[in-house]
């Protein structure tokens, strides 16, 4: 049992008495109440769990906290800049009206953040590619496309 | 003419959960019918309206209190004297929309503008609300008369006290986006500064009430966001795996995996031993999988910790006279049965003579597995014995049910529950059933502080209520001019183990009207039953989604063995366009279901031949009061990997009520029903099911949606609901295009069993 430091959204966060293989997942869930990451299957195979790990995008479920100690995390809750200027993929979330049920559109959108920082101009094939790993069980896949290119066309994530 | 063997029963197990059709609203002892309703102040002043809606079309006036004013929060519509505007969603949210789309019915009477509407979760309150459930898309259909009469007696009311304060007949004001007009002389007042004069009207007679003209509408029909999506991207508490209470405590449940054996004994010491455990205990329950299962409670600090403590446990289970059964001893012994008489059998016309003079005469077996619910998010639920009095956070569909569960378990008054509504990911019909509350409120009577119990995504999948397999023995005669002459279906199905006599598990009925075929002369349905464990339940479009694919298929059978076009072909055996049914809209409308299927088949393009190694299907179905015709276009390479190209949808739900929300209905429902022909199926071996997570239970990804295309034909009848109709038609139109494309016809669901992927 340990005592961590975390760079949370821009904040130093401690967790106190915690095994270092607990998954990153439930330390930002269940410690540090940043709800916004969602669990689907514990295994890395849905996506739901997805955050930004020193600007990549990682499943949470499947890291342990201890290897995510030094570097920058980021989850949902601070994708945005601030509550009045939501990340151009929020916007673009709301504007095509992507969420069903909405479970798993925070891991939708950091693999999003992630896509766009990398490719901002990606096809249908990134799109795929870096989408793969985020199971939507509503079905809103036509519409995360639409959304992902619309921010595309409008100059991206920038 | 009305035909008895095509709308005998209107199939009320198929389609719809009993307790949610329409005409046998039996959940609730509707209150008594008062018919006046009291204005109450809202707090701060202003009106507010609160109804209760029975069964009934209209709805009930409620006194909410003594009108010497007070705030009533389970209103419909609240109106501040400050102009605020805030509209109760009354069913619970799993996706389907309802949170929007209710209210706009309710703000479109009232009219005023959408953007200046508040729109808030409403408690759960019967004899305010009426039924509030989601499932057997009833949301819309039971809604819409009740909701507009809310929203257009309110308005009524505003333009009364308008014309009494400006002298002027009613007549003579208009409204618009909250303001009431004078129409003579163009002055304006705002509802929120006639809120608290209106408040003090008598109730307007019912009668009286104009609702709108649909050309009227200004926010019916309109796309419109869901009312969530700000906090849904900005990672909002919303659901029930979120929700955290002073003092909670986390608990995994675990159940035996052959479905209801008993505990013998566990290792709780050591697992009370393990990190961050609070507590461990067996509970014995009551032995129903809609109810409180035999199993093992943990207690921990965290998720993690109930997780990791779960791996520890060691249980020795009670032996089960279940735990031989199989998904392949059922194929086996249906296959068998399949050749022998039926248990029950409807008849209409003379098949055995149509089979005598046919002179083709076509078989088929089918066969589609168990699926899961596989809910984004895993089944959970939150809960604290307070008091005497259980309060709940449940991810439910069915919220109403929760006390009447508890009363019975756990000997609590009904009174003394109360049940939260959460924004829901995910029902699909998983959570009309209450098992996880039950576990939940059994905990936590035993415990004095906050419980949130939580599933693990391979519990959701090894303990589902799951759609039911089936087979079907079909038969189909073809007379000399390649006329459809004799149809039979001999339907293996299933009945829950001790029911006696024998009858269908949830979504495992059929009725010769399921085969949507009226005019077909020669028909004979028989159903033979075996017996079951495994639990099961409602699920999307119970029922309709797979015997849509049984019928649909067959009838592009029936069409190439007769060398006919499968558009016309299928046409031809709708018959007349004519109700089957005069006035029971539960009842195949066929001018309907003419209509969806020849503009489907002008959208696709298909009277235009297709490329080489391309196919096309076509597929139709009616449930849940909407008709819905497909077309799908794909290619399939040399691998047997299917790409489907195009799809085209063309539905009739009478008029849309909220274009985007309900399109993405029909995207959802087009792509689950992908899923599930591409590669999912639950099996049970030795009476435990072998599948865990999404690694052996595939979900459809992003690369595999196909564009979808979707069309509307509105009609003057009343809207219907999105949730389940669109899936039916799909899978068929899929499978119809792979038979087109390469002649292979697919008769066994997935068709990975066939050897093809998506
Ligand atoms: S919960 Fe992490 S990938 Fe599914
Ligand atoms: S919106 Fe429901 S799982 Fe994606």
């Amino acid at each position: 049992m340990t005592r961590l430091s975390l760079q949370v959204n821009g904040e130093n966060r401690f967790v106190e008495n915690i095994d270092p293989s607990t998954p990153l997942l439930w330390v930002l869930r269940d410690h540090l109440g940043l709800v916004g990451t969602k669990y689907g299957c514990g295994k890395g195979l849905c996506g739901s769990c997805t955050v930004h790990v020193g600007g990549k995008a990682m499943r949470s479920c499947s890291l342990p906290v201890s290897s995510a100690a030094d570097q920058e995390i980021t989850t949902i809750e601070g994708l945005a800049k601030s509550n009045e200027e939501l990340h151009p993929l929020q916007d673009a979330w709301i504007e095509q009206d992507v969420p069903q049920c909405g479970y798993c559109q925070a891991g939708q959108l950091m693999s999003a953040a992630a896509l766009l920082k990398e490719k901002p101009k990606p096809n249908n094939t990134d799109i795929d590619a870096a989408m793969s790993g985020n199971i939507c069980r509503c079905g809103t896949y036509q519409r995360i496309r639409k959304a992902i290119h619309s921010v595309a066309e409008k100059g991206g994530v920038a | 003419m009305k035909n008895d063997f095509d709308v005998f029963d209107p199939i009320p197990d198929v389609d719809l959960p009993s307790f949610l059709i329409e005409k046998e609203d039996r959940t609730f002892d509707p209150m008594p019918r008062r018919r006046f309703l009291k204005m109450a102040g809202v707090a701060g002043g202003g009106l507010a309206l609160a109804f209760a809606f029975g069964n009934g079309e209209r709805p009930e006036p409620l006194a909410v209190s003594d009108g010497s004013g007070g705030f009533s929060p389970n209103a419909y519509i609240k109106i501040g004297n400050d102009g605020n505007v805030t509209i109760a969603a009354k069913n619970p949210e799993v996706g389907q929309g309802v949170k929007t789309f209710l209210p706009m019915i309710v703000a479109e009477e009232l009219d005023v503008a959408w953007g200046s509407v508040t729109v808030e979760q409403s408690e759960i309150d019967g004899d305010r609300f009426g039924r509030q459930s989601a499932g057997g898309s009833q949301s819309t259909p039971r809604n819409w008369d009740p909701l507009r009469m809310a929203g257009a007696t309110a308005r009524a009311m505003l333009v009364a006290i308008a014309a009494k304060q400006w002298g002027v007949s009613k007549k003579q004001c208009n409204t618009s986006e909250g303001f009431v007009i004078n129409s003579q002389d163009g002055s304006r007042l705002s509802y929120g500064e006639l809120a608290d004069a209106a408040a003090k009207l008598p109730l307007p007679d019912e009668k009286s009430i104009q609702l709108k003209e649909r050309s009227e509408y200004k926010i019916l029909g309109k796309w419109i966001p869901g009312v969530d999506n700000h906090a849904i991207v900005t990672g909002q508490p919303l659901f029930g795996y979120d929700q955290v209470l002073p003092g909670m405590v986390y608990a995994v449940y675990v159940k035996c995996p052959i479905f209801g054996a008993k505990v013998k004994s566990a290792n709780l010491e050591k697992v009370k031993a393990l990190p961050g455990v609070i507590d461990a205990f067996s509970l014995e329950g009551d032995g129903s999988a809609e109810s409180l299962m035999p199993g093992v409670a943990i207690l921990a600090e965290s998720t993690y910790e109930a997780f990791q403590a779960e791996k520890q446990l060691v249980v020795e289970w009670g032996s089960s006279e279940f735990d031989q059964e199989s998904w392949g001893g059922f194929s086996t012994e249906a296959a068998k049965l399949a050749k022998e008489p039926a248990a029950q059998s409807d008849e209409k016309g003379d098949f055995s003579g149509a089979q005598e003079s046919a002179s083709k005469t076509i078989e088929a077996f089918y066969t589609y597995p168990f699926l899961s619910h596989a809910n984004m998010e895993p089944q959970n639920c939150t809960a604290w014995f307070k008091e005497g009095k259980m309060e709940v956070w449940a991810p439910t569909q069915n919220p109403q049910r929760i006390a009447a569960l508890l009363s019975g378990l756990l000997k609590i008054e009904e009174s003394s529950v109360v049940v939260n509504q959460l924004r829901i990911g995910g029902g699909f019909g998983r959570r009309l059933m209450n098992d996880f509350a039950a576990e939940a409120c059994a905990i936590a009577h035993r415990i004095d502080k906050p419980v949130k119990l939580v599933w693990t995504r391979e519990a959701d999948m090894a303990h589902d209520l799951y759609r039911v397999g089936g087979f079907h023995q079909m038969t189909g005669t073809l007379d000399d001019s390649g006329k459809w002459t004799g149809l039979k279906d001999h339907f293996i199905t299933f009945s829950q183990k001790d029911q006696r006599p024998a009858k269908p598990v949830k979504g495992g009925n059929a009725s010769g009207a399921s085969m949507q075929l009226p005019a077909i002369p020669n028909v004979s349905f028989g159903k033979t039953f075996l017996p079951l464990n495994t639990p099961t339940g409602w699920w999307r479009a119970p029922g309709s989604c797979s015997l849509a694919w049984v019928f649909q298929s067959f009838v592009h059978e029936m069409a190439v063995a007769a060398g006919r076009d499968h558009f016309d072909f299928l046409l031809e055996q709708l018959g007349e366009p004519r109700w089957l049914e005069e006035g029971n809209r539960r009842s195949l409308n066929t001018a309907r279901a003419i209509d969806v299927i020849k503009l489907a088949a002008e959208k696709s393009d298909w009277s235009k031949p297709i490329p080489e190694g391309r196919g096309r299907g076509l597929s139709f179905y009616f449930s849940h009061l909407g008709y819905f015709a497909e077309v799908a276009e794909l290619t399939v390479s040399e691998t047997n990997h299917v790409t489907i190209d195009r799809v085209v949808v063309v539905g009739d739900v009478g008029m849309l009520l909220n274009k985007s929300g309900g399109e993405n209905q029909v995207e959802g429902s087009v792509v689950d029903a992908i899923s599930t022909l591409a590669g999912q199926e639950i099996t049970v071996e030795n009476g435990a099911v072998q599948q865990s997570n999404f690694h052996d239970y595939p979900l459809l990804r992003m690369a595999s949606q196909p564009p979808i295309e979707i069309h509307w034909i509105e009609t003057d009848n009343s809207p219907t609901g999105l949730g389940e109709p669109a899936f039916p038609p799909l899978t068929a139109a899929v499978t119809n295009a792979i038979f087109d494309a390469t002649g292979k016809r697919i008769r066994t669901m997935p068709i990975s069993k066939e050897g093809f992927t998506i």
